[in-house]
Parts: C-alpha cells; structure tokens; sequence
C-alpha cells in the first residue's frame, strides 16, 4: 500500500496514495497507523484525498486507528474525504465517531 | 436472456489482490445499463461495494483445499434486474444468524454483509452439492418514458 507520511504542526499526517482501501489492503493501512501509536505519535491525521472508494474493512481499519489513538489520549481524525467514500461514514454512523475535516489548514485552525 | 441483457461470468484466485478487479467490472457494468434513470455514480459505487464485500467474504471463508481455490461471480442485468451470484467453496454460514451491527457501539468488523443488504433488495445463502451461492437481487429504476 502506499502510504507517505508528514509531520505538521504537531500532527502526524499519513497520506493514503491509494484509489481503494479494501480488504486486499486494509490490514496494512491498520498494522501501519498501529505501529505509530505505539511510537507514541498520537496526533493522527489521515488523508483521504486520493481515495474514491473503502469497503467495511477500510472503515474498520481507520476505527481502530480511532479508537487505539484515543486509548493513549491521542486523536485519529479525517480530511479530504471523498462523496462517495463519506457516504459510507453516513451510513455506518461513523460519521459522529469521526473528527471529518475539509483540509489540513481545517485541521490546524479548529481542531480541539 | 434477451437481446438486451448483460451477463458477465468471473472465476478468479482466492487472492483479495482481484477484488479490485472484480469491483472495478460492477462499476463498469453499472454505467452500461440502459434505461437507468436513478443516479449512475451512486449505482457504480453500490455495485463495486456490494461485489468487493460478497467476494472477499468467499475468499475469507474458502476450503483450504487447493483444488477449491477459487471464486465465481455472475452478474446479469436484464430488464430492470441486477443479479449477483457469487460462488465459494468454503463451509457456508447461516446468512439468517449474522446479526445487525451495532452503530452505537461500533465494531471493526461485521459491516459487510450489512451494506449487501442495505444496497440491495434480496439477499439469500443457499448451500448446493458442490459448493455455496450467496444470491443478491436488486430492482433497478426504470426510466419513465410519458
């Protein structure tokens, strides 16, 4: 999978350069996002700009990604999210589990 | 099948490298049905969510036996019909006892089969001599021709 990733303004932010997360993927997205946690880079931003397609495994990788960064009182949160990838954030409710940002600069400016 | 019907037949590995392929063929195919009226770009995401979800559950639950190794999926749309069937060798599952997730206590797994089903209009399991055919139907809306 590839994935690229940046530090700014006191976030870690993965970059997914990947048209599809799906289950031939996904695992590698969750083990990566993981192994950041435990280095202790607990502010997480993942960018989803280039993806125009995530199965259920997709969403569950970036949930535990959420849910592991919170466990160290860290954050996981989304920006550029695509139409039809939100609509699966809507139809799951993992809408309201996840911090969704426009852009990076929605990040740095509004996130708590 | 009448002259106007679409039938595309696929046996693939049981590798989840070809889920994009399989999906990318229901995208392709969504936007080849005539007299659709409903929105193309929804229809095509539906097609290749619902096919990269059946597909990659048949490969998850195969046999470990190599000659068994591999999945079938047809996909026919005639009329206003779209019809999946996706074929596996696996030991099968009780379609009727996988439960509803839970959205106000999220899980990372067990949202698959909840989007076949909330996609599409009939979802059935049937275990056959030789293998398993998880069957999924769905009413396309016609154009209106006043």
């Amino acid at each position: 999978m590839n994935l690229h990733l940046e530090k700014n303004n006191g976030y870690s932010i993965i970059f997914v350069e990947e048209e599809r997360i799906d289950a031939h993927n996904s695992g590698e997205l969750k083990e990566y996002i993981l192994h950041l946690i435990e280095q202790g880079e607990i502010q997480l931003i993942v960018q989803l700009e280039q993806v125009r397609f995530i199965d259920s495994s997709g969403l569950g990788a970036l949930l535990s990604g959420h849910k592991n960064a919170a466990l160290k009182s860290g954050k996981l949160v989304l920006t550029h999210v695509q139409k039809q990838v939100m609509s699966m954030f809507e139809i799951t409710r993992l809408n309201s589990v996840f911090e969704i940002y426009t852009d990076l600069n929605d990040v740095f400016n509004n996130a708590m | 099948m009448n002259a106007s019907a679409i039938q595309v037949e696929v046996i693939i590995p049981t590798q989840t490298k070809y889920l994009d392929l399989i999906g990318s063929i229901g995208e392709h195919l969504a936007k080849k049905v005539h007299d659709f009226c409903g929105d193309q770009e929804k229809l095509a995401y539906q097609l290749n969510l619902v096919l990269t979800e059946a597909t990659a559950n048949a490969i998850k639950h195969t046999a470990p036996i190599p000659s068994l190794q591999t999945v079938k999926i047809v996909i026919t749309i005639e009329n206003t019909e779209l019809i999946i069937k996706v074929y596996d060798h696996g030991q099968g599952f009780d379609l009727d006892a996988v439960p509803i997730p839970d959205f106000d206590q999220h899980k990372e797994s067990g949202m698959g089969l909840f989007f076949i089903r909330s996609i599409m209009d009939f979802v059935s399991y049937t275990k056959l001599d030789d293998c398993n055919v998880l069957e999924m139907r769905k009413a396309l809306q016609p154009c209106s021709h006043d």
